[in-house]
Parts: structure tokens; C-alpha cells; sequence
């Protein structure tokens, strides 16, 4: 039998044998989880510094403002930029009211273990989990498969309706029930309540989460590829409910499954552009939302 | 705006009132309801559109179609096998390499980075998802793929190659592999930040409790952390598959658009929304886009059981 070692109080505190392996294993995890975290910052910063080199480089304020060439030889995307804008904005003008409505009445309205809110609240979600490029083939059946812009704008419609209202729904839960209770001890409608206090207050919120929305249709291709991909860049189109309108994503997908590579050098400037069109609204969301917390008091 | 709270809905907040109030009442009302049934209609509207341009190519090649691997319109034969067991193969891939990473991002941005440090990089990871696909699969074919061809490809093939899925490198690196790369991309910061709310969510005293006992760092996140949000993990792993199934132009840009089923990741693939993309604006017969549509049946009934199980799991074990 072995003697014990002495026990000596002056030896300097080390973990020793098995804690000693444990604090290595935990070690281990916690570089794993940095390195993870390095990775996951690592994509988007290479992401967008690839962007933003090759992009600079062809970026200038005549490819903003002048339309592509006629034959699709070079030219700037103009048209595509307004194009983009009056689709995104009309997709956004129907699912906008649409989603707050659906919050409201999800929130304010809605009788507790109602069976409709219940049935509402899935069918979000299972709007928000479709496939966006079936979204753009259920469009393209009802428009009785005609292209148009206006399609796209539907279609991105139902992409923005369940974030709109998931965001707005959560707003509408963080607003404090004194308040409800104070208007209506004042005696004052429901419907007045809403529109003169609850809305207002959480006004900020809800155009965080619009904005958010819009920012991620704005990227949506799939639909816009079933929906719009018919179009002449040089010409600017105003007219979305005839006719297809020039579009920022479908300009880089088309450049990218076939383009030449003067083609190509042009996409990393409208790449540019779309993804600083989306990475600003979504920095400014974020911003917006902090500020209206901080009101709030949240 | 809590990401945790999107894969747990609350149930209202405010006890029904009664409504016998005044016409603004009702009118507001009843417009909150018209929203929410217009909503419900287009959900029924969604499948009964779907179906019915789908209903020929059903009724011509029934459920021969999901194992049928010829896609050819000059035969009038279509099958999707092919695009089913491409689909699954970059899914499965994708979440294998995306759930550790979220995982491990989650951990740190939950319990090991200081709060300014998580103040910046947790947004960030949330920013990953505001790249557009179609911006991510350009820069797939153009920058990721020919990087993988010269110098991923080699080594996996000397070092795997014998497991049969990783073959002989290839010229263009568009391949399955590269799509579940791409996609990968897309589904961590989805992940990734759900789990990190979640981690967030375990009371702090479980956490000190443990470190109370001598826990160390990991035997804290092993013993306690994960064991109590292991079902809303796996929810928001399903939520990244159904993003995964979905996804259809950085697939499309990427995968390389095969036509054979193929062990080899190495290989060209094609999924059922990427092969949608490819040919929606080359189709030629009336059959072809019946199939298409019989193409997004299936996938549409995959992407919402899906989703809903996530949201099942979520809503059944949290509480």
C-alpha cells in the first residue's frame, strides 16, 4: 500500500488529475464555440467585403441612374432600381394592413381559446414555412399565369403578411395591460382605444417588423422568377399591372446562370447595391426598435 | 422583438370582453376578421391551386412519380426521384454541418462572451439571414465553388474517398456538396439565434446552482443548459430544414443540375425547388408544368409538416 502524499500548504493551487481533465474538456468546448462564432462572422464579413470590392468597382452614379443597354450589353440598372422599388412597395401595401389587422384581432379581439385564433395562428406560421417558390406558382395560377409585377407584388405580399404580423402580435403582447385598463375606465371604445393609444404606442415596433419584412422580400428572387422574369431592362416600366417590370434580383440571377463575364462584373455592382438596400434597413430597423423599447421602458 | 417568442407563440394576453359596444366597434372588428379569414382563404386557396395544376400529371403518372428518375419532355415522362433524393441528401448535409456550428455560436453568444462582444456579434449572425439567396448562390458558383474545386475537393476525396461519397474532384466544384455548404449558410443564423434565446431562457440559478457544485464550464452546458431546452433546439433544427427544403436559386445556381441519383456529394445533384427554378421559364409542354406543379405538391406538403412539427414540439415540451 502506497503512503498517501504528505499534504503540503505551501503547493500552489493547480488543478490536478481528473479536474484537471475536466477543465481541459471544458476548455475545448469553449474554443470549439468561439471558433464557431469566428466562422459565422467570418462568411459575412467575406460576404460582404467581396461585395463591396467587386461591387465599388463597377458602382457609379450613371449605373444607378441610366437603364441597361438595349440589346442587354452593359448599361446601368436604373430601370431595375425603380422597378424593384414600385413592387416591393406595392407587396408592401397589402401585407402591411393586412398583418396588422390579423395582429389585432389575434390580440385585442380575439376571444381567449377561441378556436379561430387558433387556426389563424398556424396558418401564419404555415404561410411563413411555404416555400417562397411555390408562393410564386400559386400566384402565377390565380393571375391565370400571366407575368406582371403586380403578381410579384402579391406574391411578396404573402412572403411580408406572417412576419408583419408575428412581429406586431409581440409588440401588441408587451404593451402594458394598464393601459388598456385605463381607457377603458375612462369609458372610451374599444375601437378608439386601439387606433388612439395601443397603435401609437406601439407604432415603433410594428415598423421595425415592416421593415424587416420588406427588407426580405426585397431579396426574394423565386417568385419574381415565375412571376416577372419577363422584362425589358432598358426601358423603364412604371405600368406593373400590365406588363413585367426590370428587377434587381432576377438582373444577378440571370448574369449568374449564363452571363458573360463583362455580365458578371456588372452583377457585383447590383449585388451591391441590394444587399446595402437590405443590410441599411436592417441596421436601421434594429436602431429603431432599441430607441422605441427604450421609450417604452422596456 | 425576441426570436425566442417566434417559435413559441404565447396564447392572447387579455381575457375576451364583451363587445356589445358601438359601431366602430363592430366595424373595426369586423375588419380584423375579414384580414384574418382572407389570410385562411388564400391558405385554401394555396392548395387548391396547387392541386389543381397538378391534378393532370397526378392523374398521368400517379405515385410512379416519386420514384421515377427520367425528367424528359421529349418522352413525356417525368419522374422526381432524382430531385427527392437530392433534396433530402443537400437537407441532411446542410443540417449536419450548420447544427453543430449554430450550436457552438449559441453557447458562446449565451454564456461565454462578454456582453459588449455579444452585443455586436449576435446581431451579426441575425444579419447572416438578411443575405439574399440569390446574392449567396452567385457568390457560390462564382467565388465558393471554384475555391472547393481546387482546394476542398482533393483532400476530401484522399481522406474520405472511402466511404464512397466523396469521388474523384471535378472540374467547377458545383456539386451537392457546395449547395449544402450554401445552404448551411443559410440556416445557422436561424438556428443559431433561436438557440441562443433559448439558452438565454434557463434560470440563472440552475446555471449557479451547478457551478455551486464544482461544475465546470461544460459539465454546466452538458448537465443543465441543453437537457432543458433539447426539444426547442430540435424545434428550431426542424425550422432550418424547412428553410433547407425550400430554398430553391442558391440551390439552383449551385447544385449543377444532375440528372442521375448519385452517392458521390461530389456529384451534381438537383433538389425539387432548384429543378422549379431551372425550368419555370423554359417550360415547353403543358405536361412539364403540370409536373412542376406536382413537384411543388410534394414539396409543399414536406415544407409545412415540417414546420408545423417544429412548431408542435415547441408549443408540446415548453410550458
Amino acid at each position: 500500500m502506497s503512503e498517501l502524499p504528505a499534504f503540503d500548504p505551501t503547493a500552489p493551487l493547480v488543478a490536478t488529475g481528473n479536474l484537471q481533465r475536466r477543465l481541459v474538456v471544458s476548455g475545448v468546448v469553449q474554443l470549439l464555440s468561439w471558433i464557431a462564432a469566428g466562422i459565422a462572422v467570418g462568411v459575412l464579413a467575406f460576404v460582404v467585403i467581396e461585395v463591396l470590392v467587386r461591387g465599388l468597382a463597377v458602382l457609379s452614379w450613371s449605373f444607378l441612374t441610366t437603364n441597361a443597354g438595349q440589346f442587354g450589353g452593359g448599361g446601368g440598372i436604373g430601370s431595375a432600381i425603380i422597378g424593384s422599388a414600385l413592387i416591393v412597395a406595392f407587396g408592401a401595401l397589402i401585407a402591411a394592413p393586412l398583418g396588422v389587422l390579423c395582429a389585432i384581432y389575434l390580440v385585442e379581439f380575439a376571444p381567449r381559446r377561441s378556436p379561430l385564433a387558433t387556426v389563424l395562428r398556424t396558418g401564419l406560421d404555415m404561410m411563413q414555412g411555404f416555400p417562397t417558390i411555390v408562393i410564386g406558382l400559386f400566384i402565377f395560377g390565380v393571375v391565370s399565369k400571366k407575368q406582371s409585377g403586380f403578381a410579384a407584388s402579391l406574391a411578396l405580399a404573402m412572403v411580408m403578411l406572417p412576419l408583419i404580423a408575428r412581429t406586431s402580435q409581440e409588440v401588441l403582447l408587451t404593451i402594458p395591460q394598464s393601459l388598456r385598463e385605463a381607457t377603458d375606465a375612462l369609458g372610451i371604445d374599444r375601437w378608439r382605444s386601439i387606433l388612439t393609444v395601443i397603435l401609437p404606442t406601439a407604432l415603433g415596433g410594428i415598423v421595425t417588423g415592416a421593415i424587416l419584412a420588406i427588407a426580405r422580400a426585397a431579396g426574394e428572387t423565386a417568385p419574381l422568377l415565375i412571376l416577372d422574369g419577363l422584362f425589358n431592362a432598358s426601358h423603364t416600366t412604371i405600368d406593373i399591372f400590365g406588363h413585367g417590370v426590370p428587377n434587381l434580383p432576377l438582373l444577378i440571377w440571370e448574369a449568374a446562370e449564363g452571363g458573360t463575364p463583362a455580365e458578371l462584373s456588372r452583377v457585383w455592382g447590383i449585388a451591391l447595391v441590394l444587399l446595402g438596400l437590405i443590410l441599411i434597413a436592417n441596421i436601421s430597423a434594429r436602431v429603431l426598435l432599441a430607441r422605441s423599447r427604450r421609450r417604452m421602458g422596456l | 422583438m425576441s426570436l425566442l417568442a417566434s417559435i413559441r407563440p404565447r396564447a392572447g394576453a387579455r381575457a375576451s370582453a364583451s363587445f356589445e359596444g358601438s359601431r366602430g366597434d363592430l366595424i373595426l372588428r369586423g375588419l380584423c376578421l375579414g384580414a384574418g379569414l382572407l389570410v385562411l382563404v388564400t391558405l385554401a386557396g394555396v392548395l387548391y391551386e396547387i392541386i389543381a395544376n397538378a391534378s393532370p400529371a397526378i392523374s398521368k403518372f400517379g405515385l410512379g412519380f416519386l420514384t421515377h428518375t427520367t425528367w424528359a419532355d421529349n418522352r413525356g415522362q417525368f419522374g422526381a426521384a432524382v430531385m427527392i433524393y437530392g433534396t433530402a441528401v443537400t437537407s441532411v448535409l446542410a443540417l449536419l454541418i450548420a447544427t453543430p456550428l449554430s450550436i457552438g455560436i449559441a453557447l458562446y453568444l449565451a454564456m461565454l462572451a462578454p456582453r459588449p462582444v455579444r452585443a455586436v456579434v449576435g446581431p451579426l449572425v441575425e444579419m447572416l439571414a438578411a443575405i439574399p439567396s440569390v446574392v449567396l448562390g452567385f457568390i457560390g458558383i462564382i467565388v465558393f465553388a471554384p475555391f472547393i474545386a481546387k482546394h476542398v475537393e482533393g483532400p476530401l476525396h484522399s481522406i474520405l474517398g472511402w466511404t464512397g461519397l466523396f469521388g474523384r474532384a471535378q472540374q467547377t466544384g458545383v456539386s451537392m456538396f457546395t449547395a449544402s455548404l450554401i445552404l448551411s449558410v443559410m440556416i445557422i443564423p436561424i438556428v443559431a439565434s433561436l438557440s441562443r434565446d433559448l439558452f438565454l431562457s434557463v434560470p440563472s440559478e440552475l446555471k449557479d446552482g451547478a457551478e455551486a457544485l464544482g461544475a465546470t464550464r461544460w459539465e454546466v452546458i452538458r448537465g443543465v443548459v441543453i437537457p432543458t431546452t433539447l426539444t426547442g433546439v430540435v424545434s428550431a433544427v426542424m425550422l432550418g430544414l424547412g428553410r433547407a427544403l425550400g430554398e430553391a436559386l442558391a440551390v439552383a445556381l449551385t447544385i449543377g443540375g444532375g440528372t442521375v441519383i448519385n452517392a458521390d456529394l461530389l456529384q451534381p445533384g438537383n433538389t425539387m425547388a432548384a429543378r422549379i427554378a431551372q425550368e419555370i421559364t423554359y417550360v415547353v409542354s403543358n405536361l412539364e408544368l403540370h409536373s412542376l406543379y406536382y413537384l411543388a405538391l410534394i414539396l409543399l406538403v414536406i415544407g409545412v409538416a415540417t414546420n408545423l412539427t417544429a412548431r408542435w414540439i415547441a408549443r408540446r415540451y415548453s410550458a
